[in-house]
């Protein structure tokens, strides 16, 4: 009865399929509704704010602004959440000081939403305005290595080995920025119980952050506050930080003792965290037989005036390729808008684009296959960290890809209509394999049906399935005998859903709970069958849940009854593997594709995409393989299509809908193919699995750009690629 | 406030009631009726997420105001069927494992049940575009476009 490995289908699908998953905004109760004002200048103070006549519009229950923030948020309150960057986090209505466009002035509580939206329009707000550099372009020359963490120690002798190279580049990449847009908008419904005690319904990729939030800047310990998320409309990290609606439904909820709720706007969906903008400036040089000499990645990206947000970008460099001679360099600037946010593999989406692009235009330089070039520099060892790699199978998804692809022979297919153009990219994927600590319960009860919990998240990940797949597996019982439960600050601790740990971390600790729960089991069948006290745990095993020796078979459900038990219930805490510290553990992925460039119009297409990634045991390969295709599409969305536009006058997204803000849609995907190549890692995390949610993006953009470079010769070194900059390069 | 008198069917019951003319579909069915497998992404008709069928044809439900569907009928994601009774899109929805987060599943299976019900699809372009209404952030577009293809010939 194996079930890892297996196409399990979703255990949560039927609520899916259904529409009875409930969002934070799907819970039944009767709320007020919270409806946000957003400030119209970027940089400045308010110097009057009139909120009489929406006080006095039909349903309206409160108005809270800066002039009305209870005086307990403003003393020795902690705003910080778990992932909080260096800085002074956001504190809304604190003070009469715009830090962005968009920032958030008053709230209006009403009866319904709509009047809710109304009476906002009614107030009355003046403001004074202060210069301020409104982009990344405007304001580099206050970039700074302070602001940002160091990366990766330089190697070797850059400008020597870079001088002494047969081929050498200098270039500069553009990212824009990126809005993450999960399709649920942020919402958080508090219901206000008649003791004072709140049960906050959040969207969240960690019920802890918010709890933690909370209690910092409310004072509700646990003892008074519950939050929960069972299910979660995608986030892609927008949910990696309690965002302002949680902070508007629950000041909303205590000051006026009523059950509220917030849900955002899709235009509110950009006035909070994205993906910076960054300029990137690689300098690579090779020897005549394409051997990476010297290699320089310097970024310099954008932040808040208030906070120091800071990814891992340029240390992919030093990681991806052997290069003896590295410098790496990191730079932040900030803008006049809010922090950005992690998002979909964050700062490794980003360095990985810039070097691929290089490497291409290095390999096509030096005249070398651009796969071929790869192969050559290949490492085996990660020279950031001095540490051989718990596992890299990135050769095998080589030669798989360049075979399902047919990289070989690819000009060999490029037949199409006179119009188009037509050409092939690759690019090289990495990402983190990280596990962090992590705690369950299980619980068994007479039925033999097992309950096990964890403050976890499933944004769309499929960690309700995956769960109950390792748990069944371990124990030995069908899946349908585990209810696995999440999103609950009562259940045990579970770090926040990202990173792509979370297979990793609450999985091992799934695995090893069940482990616990045999060793019981066994323990109690021994006590009370004295023929049996000096069998070996190792001559026991476990099946159909039944406890087996020799011909012999006993019912989980017997010996609860034959022992008077109920309920068996264990917990559990699980601690990163030694191989964490010892080893450098990621995942890798090949990623090739097709496009095609209309000749008169710059239209970019691409028929064809084929990743084939290495990442250690996989647990559900219908779920990991939907991760990965969903991650490839984004990284098809932020080669072509996604690009939030500010205007650096005022400050303001201009496009912050989905009719301007592109993402990829149905009709945008073609031919879109994954698949795992066998890595077997025994030192990465007990269940020997690598996460798969953020690995397919990494690349993928650059392997566009090259495809277009070898369809056009033009290479557009920017983001997102459009068919205007086809025509104009 | 004045309201307007509107009748109609929703998920095979009639329904009589006075509205304010300016209540939306969607507001209606997740405010009044707490049907809330009817989702709101965007409010603006540009995502999709709030597809229903209104005989049988599917209608971005946020850019519909209730009192313009005097006699109609309305079918929505919980008209469709039930966990223990799923008809047959719902069913092929996850065995395809057409959705991740399933915030926009909702609007996706009563877009190819719309699909289905008007016919003319004639290439896997055709469906693509189709379906294109329906944004997918998870991006289980392949899927979806399994789904959808198998919605359409076999149901």
């Amino acid at each position: 009865m194996l079930n890892i490995g297996n196409k399990q289908k979703r255990v949560d699908g039927p609520q899916k399929v259904t529409g009875k998953a409930t969002y934070a905004a799907d819970i039944a109760s009767p709320f007020y509704h919270a409806y946000v004002l957003q400030s119209t200048i970027a940089c400045g103070s308010i110097t009057a704010i009139d909120t009489s006549a929406a006080e006095a519009f039909e349903g309206v229950k409160g108005i809270f602004t800066h002039k009305n923030l209870p005086e307990r948020l403003k003393n020795k309150v902690d705003y910080t959440d778990p992932l909080s960057p260096p800085g002074k986090p956001f504190r809304p209505f604190y003070n009469d000081k715009i830090l962005y466009n968009g920032q958030p002035i008053a709230l209006v509580v009403a009866q319904t939403f709509e009047q809710a939206r109304y009476a906002s329009k009614l107030i009355k707000v003046t403001y004074e305005e202060k210069k301020f550099k409104g982009s990344l372009s405007d304001n580099l020359k206050n970039a700074s290595a302070d602001r940002a963490p160091e990366p990766a120690s330089n190697r070797g002798d850059f400008k020597k080995a870079f001088k002494n190279s047969d081929y050498t580049i200098i270039r500069e990449y553009r990212q824009s920025r990126n809005y993450h847009n999960p399709m649920e908008p942020h919402a958080t419904s508090v219901e206000y119980k008649s003791d004072g005690s709140l049960v906050v319904y959040d969207k969240i990729q960690g019920v802890a952050s918010s709890l933690k939030y909370l209690n910092g800047v409310f004072g509700l310990g646990a003892d008074r506050v519950q939050v929960k998320s069972d299910f979660v409309g995608g986030a892609f990290g927008s949910g990696l930080r309690p965002q302002y609606q949680l902070f508007m439904a629950t000041l909303a909820a205590l000051e006026l003792k009523h059950n509220v709720q917030m849900v955002m706007t899709r235009a509110q969906m950009f006035s909070f965290g994205y993906r910076p903008e960054v300029i990137h400036t690689m300098k690579l040089g090779c020897s005549k037989d394409g051997i990476l000499k010297a290699l320089s990645h310097k970024t310099v990206g954008e932040t808040s005036t208030f906070e120091d947000f800071n990814e891992t970008i340029v240390d992919w460099s030093g990681l991806l390729y052997k290069c003896d001679n590295v410098n790496l360099e990191y730079e932040l600037t900030p803008v006049q808008s809010y922090t950005p946010l992690d998002m979909r593999a964050p700062g490794g989406v980003s360095g990985v684009y810039a070097l691929e692009c290089a490497i291409d235009e290095l390999a096509h330089e030096a005249g070398i296959d651009p796969l071929e070039f790869r192969r050559k520099n290949y490492v085996d060892y990660d020279q950031n960290e001095d540490k051989p790699f718990t596992s890299k199978e990135l050769m095998a998804c080589y030669a798989r890809c360049e075979e399902v692809f047919g990289w070989k022979n690819r000009k060999d297919l490029s037949k199409t209509e006179p119009h188009l153009l037509k050409g092939y990219g690759m690019a090289t994927g990495s990402w983190e394999a990280l596990q962090q600590p992590a705690s369950v319960s299980l619980s068994m009860n007479e039925e033999g049906t097992f309950t096990i919990k964890c403050a976890t998240a499933d944004i769309g990940t499929g960690t309700y399935t995956v769960m109950s797949q390792i748990a069944a597996d371990k124990l030995g019982v069908s899946i349908e005998k585990i209810k696995f439960m999440l999103g609950d600050t009562a259940f045990p601790d579970s770090p926040i859903e990202g990173g792509s740990w979370t297979v990793s971390s609450v999985g091992s600790a799934v695995a090893s709970v069940c482990e616990k729960f045999k060793y019981r089991i066994a323990d109690i069948w021994k006590r009370n069958n004295p023929d049996y006290q000096a069998v070996a745990f190792e001559d026991i095993s476990f099946q159909k849940g039944k406890l087996e020796y020799g011909s012999k078979t006993f019912a989980f459900t017997e010996i609860m009854q034959q022992a008077s038990k109920e309920e068996l219930s264990i917990a559990h805490s699980e601690s990163p593997a030694a191989g964490q510290n010892t080893h450098s553990g990621y995942a890798h992925c090949c990623v090739m594709v097709e496009v095609t460039v209309d000749k008169d119009l710059g239209i970019i297409k691409v028929p064809r995409l084929v990743n084939v990634s290495a990442a250690g045991k996989i647990i559900n390969p219908k779920t990991a393989e939907n991760q990965l295709l969903g991650s490839m599409v984004w990284g098809l969305g932020m080669a072509l299509r996604e690009e939030g536009m500010v205007d650096t006058r005022y400050g303001r997204v201009m496009n912050a809908n989905f009719a301007e803000y592109h993402i990829a849609v149905n009709a945008d995907i073609h031919d879109i193919h994954t698949e795992f190549v066998e890595e077997k890692d025994d030192k990465v995390n007990p269940l020997g699995a690598k996460g798969v949610g953020e690995l397919g993006i990494v690349g993928l953009a650059a392997a566009i750009s090259n495809a277009i470079f070898d369809a056009t010769g033009k290479r557009l070194r920017k983001l997102p690629m459009l068919l205007d900059d086809v025509l104009e390069a | 406030m004045k309201t307007n008198h509107v009748h109609f069917t929703l998920n095979g019951e009639s329904v009589e009631v006075s509205i304010e003319p300016w209540t939306t579909l969607l507001d209606y069915l997740r405010y009044n009726q707490k049907l809330v497998g009817t989702k709101k992404g965007c409010d603006h008709g540009q995502c999709g997420a709030c597809t229903v069928l209104i005989d049988g044809n599917s209608v971005n439900s946020c850019l519909c105001l209730l009192v313009s569907l005097e006699g109609k009928e309305i079918t929505t994601i919980e008209g469709l069927g039930t966990a223990e009774n799923l008809s047959t899109a719902q069913q092929i929805f996850i065995d395809e494992d057409a959705y991740q987060c399933g915030y926009c599943t909702p609007g996706q299976i009563c877009s190819t049940i719309a699909m289905r019900n008007r016919g003319e699809i004639n290439s896997e372009e055709d469906l693509k575009d189709w379906m294109s209404g329906n944004l997918c952030r998870c991006a289980a577009y392949k899927n979806i476009t399994k789904a959808a293809r198998r919605i359409y010939e076999e149901s």
